[in-house]
């Protein structure tokens, strides 16, 4: 019998009146962006709408939850563009995307950090049982070295492996967590190169070795390529998660068939980039339609989620969605989701 | 193709100082006087007295000002700064049917665009622009220019929750624009813009935009000028295909990049006229005369002194108010003073900008 986790991707709206306190105490320009040395008012208001949006997450029905990443200006940027030995920069755009980050340019050695940690740290006592639901959140190695500018080590590869090597770090320093879900749009937004595409899985398995909790590398904005598809079948995590809302999912179904994948997965089906609110049985049909895609197999675990973190949309949606995701994995009445 | 219409003469004013004329312009938005930006607020505070009623007379009157400005700094077409607007795509979704607003959504940082959806097929309901223009066009002296938020940018710019492909929606858009040019050219407008930002971070759609232009000038007279507009984005991913926009004009941002993508557009031949940005909108410094000079002279790279037509870079909506006034009076200075130099042979019109050695 597979089990079938409500969850989400982590990365989440702010709820409104956030939006409107954090600009008018942070202010709108790219340096009043969080560095990671925010003061005590700015950390409180934080501290505040991440006790709202866990409450969110539990009360929606999940069987995970996470620390929201509210603070994550820079969206999947945001671990080095608060670390000491990285200057933000120029604002870029954020993969095909109307929206925008600051270039984290690297301008030195990549050590311990702590933020993402500090997060968790206060995040696991708000959640009931951190060791069985909280859900960790960090960009992949592969997607944070895409998003980076190197100005400090020269070499990509070394690059590469020194922001494994850093990932793997804060990883060590989180409190008990049941899940960690690596995101890695990169791979399939900007494949990795020969070289890059070698050493995916070890630097994937950096980090996941960190941690003894279930690792779930996310893909989205549509299809692995084979090639990057099987190198990371190679990597020692859980489950792969695939973006099932893209047209191209057929080629997602192709490289599965091809290639085989773990005893468990991640299914985005709920649509993160669009406000029209799937409902429960059209989210089943989706989880349906990929079981019976690959009737070889039977899975362990489905991890349900949207396909993309949702801080795209608004939070009435946001908040329907995840209504609808737990209804799927049947944690709550289908009749009750409002959406 | 382009339009075959030559019907930038209409805009050419009686008493023009030089043989040469170079059409001034602005692209719409202008910094909105600072009341504005308060009684906008207040009309939401339900502990104030101040209601819609004083909301409409405060907009007539930002209105007046800054057309009246905008004459000031000597444009030969004008535009009420757009200042009843409070955004490009907000605006218009207020006023199209099958669009509604959910709440914010991040752009970057903390700044936020209140995005909507299209949660049911677009139609039109009432004009959406005509009051202003009559507005603007009864207090002006000079022709008013109308800009019009491009269905590309209505389209891309939205939640599509209705439409089976952006495409749909964006054609579906385009006829609704091109019934609100005929209610415009009907009112009496003589100069059209359509804005497509959105276009500069999709280049690879300039096909789509070329179709939705086709419906939009469907059935518009040839004497009206359409122009487009197009921000900073990668030029040679949409250049030569814009030579295809059945346009008259098109309007680009060049002067923010220096001035490096302006060989994109001589190889091949640029078929609309062109209408340069040549102050900077993202650069609080006034541009000197001689600069703007000199940056005038670019465009005649790319098309002869006729064909050619001066604006900013873009709107000027977040510079404060005395920099636009600033950049606009300079860009008319400027304007004036290359038309003088050429009509005294002072310009080799063959190679209009020295080399850099």
């Amino acid at each position: 019998m597979t089990e079938r986790v409500a969850t989400t991707t982590g990365l989440l709206p702010l709820p409104d009146p956030a939006k409107s306190e954090l600009s008018g105490l942070k202010g709108y320009q790219k340096h009043d962006l969080i560095s990671g040395t925010e003061g005590e008012e700015i950390a409180g208001a934080y501290a505040e709408y991440r006790r709202e949006v866990i409450d969110e997450q539990q009360s929606a029905g999940l069987d995970r939850v996470t620390e929201g990443q509210l603070r994550w200006d820079d969206m999947l940027a945001h671990p080095l563009t608060t670390h000491d030995n990285v200057d933000p920069n120029g604002i870029v755009r954020y993969y095909d995307n109307n929206n925008f980050y600051r270039d984290p340019q690297v301008r030195g050695e990549l050590d311990f950090s702590g933020d993402v940690a500090d997060e968790l740290d206060t995040a696991a006592k708000l959640v009931d049982d951190s060791a069985d639901s909280l859900q960790a959140v960090l960009p992949g190695p592969y997607s944070l070295f895409d998003l980076a500018s190197d100005e400090h080590y020269g070499d990509d590869s070394e690059f590469f492996g020194a922001i494994a090597e850093f990932l793997a770090g804060e990883v060590e320093a989180f409190p008990d967590h049941k899940t960690l879900t690596l995101h890695e749009p990169s791979l399939v937004e900007n494949p990795p190169n020969e070289d890059r595409v070698e050493r995916l899985a070890d630097a994937v398995d950096t980090v996941a070795s960190e941690t003894d909790a279930d690792v779930v590398v996310h893909t989205y904005f549509g299809a692995l390529d084979e090639t990057t598809y099987a190198h990371l079948m190679d990597a020692d995590v859980e489950a792969l998660g695939f973006d099932l809302v893209a047209g191209d999912r057929e080629e997602t179904l192709s490289n599965i068939t091809e290639f085989g994948t773990k005893d468990a997965a991640a299914l985005g089906i709920a649509d993160g980039q669009n406000t029209l609110v799937e409902s429960a049985d059209t989210l089943t049909e989706r989880v349906e339609w990929f079981e019976d895609q690959i009737p070889v197999q039977e899975f362990d675990r489905l991890y349900l989620s949207t396909n993309t973190e949702p801080f795209y949309l608004p939070v009435n949606k946001h908040r329907a969605k995840l209504e609808a995701i737990a209804a799927a994995a049947g944690n709550v009445d289908a009749e009750e989701v409002t959406a | 193709m382009s339009r075959p219409a030559d019907n930038r003469a209409q805009f050419h004013p009686d008493d023009h100082p030089n043989d040469h004329f170079l059409l001034t312009t602005v692209v719409g938005s202008y910094a909105k006087p600072k009341w504005l930006n308060r009684v906008d607020d207040l009309v939401d505070d339900p502990d104030s007295k101040f209601d819609e009623e004083n909301l409409q007379e405060a907009h007539d009157d930002a209105a007046r000002v800054i057309t009246n400005e905008h004459e000031r700094c000597g444009l030969d077409t004008v535009v009420d700064g757009e200042v009843r607007r409070n955004e490009m795509v907000e605006f218009f979704a207020e006023r199209i049917e099958g669009y509604e607003f959910n709440g914010p959504v991040k752009v970057w940082g903390h700044n936020y665009f209140d995005k909507p959806s299209v949660s049911a097929e677009v139609g039109y309901d009432e004009p959406w622009l005509v009051d202003e223009f009559e507005f603007t066009n009864n207090v002006a002296s000079k022709p008013v220019k109308v800009p019009i938020t491009g269905p590309y940018t209505l389209g891309c710019w939205a939640f599509n929750e209705a439409y089976d492909s952006q495409e749909e929606l964006i054609y579906g858009l385009a006829e609704l624009v091109n019934t609100e040019v005929e209610q415009l050219v009907d009112a009496g407008a003589r100069y059209i813009q359509i804005d497509e930002p959105a276009l500069a971070t999709t280049p690879d759609d300039h096909a789509i935009v070329g179709e939705a232009l086709d419906r939009i000038v469907s059935g518009i007279d040839e004497d009206v000028r359409v122009g487009l507009h197009v921000c900073y984005g990668d030029y040679s991913r949409i250049y030569p295909e814009l030579n295809d926009y059945p346009v008259d004009e098109v309007d680009l941002e060049l002067c923010n990049g220096n001035y490096e993508q302006i060989d994109v557009f001589t190889d091949p031949e640029f078929v609309p006229d062109l209408a340069l940005g040549v102050v900077d909108v993202h650069n609080a410094e006034v541009e000197p005369v001689d600069e703007i000079k000199a940056n005038i002279k670019q465009g005649l790279k790319v098309v002869p002194p006729e064909r050619l037509t001066i604006s900013p870079d873009c709107g000027l909506k977040l510079l404060p108010r005395d920099v636009a006034y600033g950049k606009m009076a300079n860009m008319v200075e400027a304007t004036r003073q290359v038309e003088a130099e050429l009509d005294n042979g002072e310009i080799d019109i063959e190679a209009p900008v020295p080399t850099a050695d």
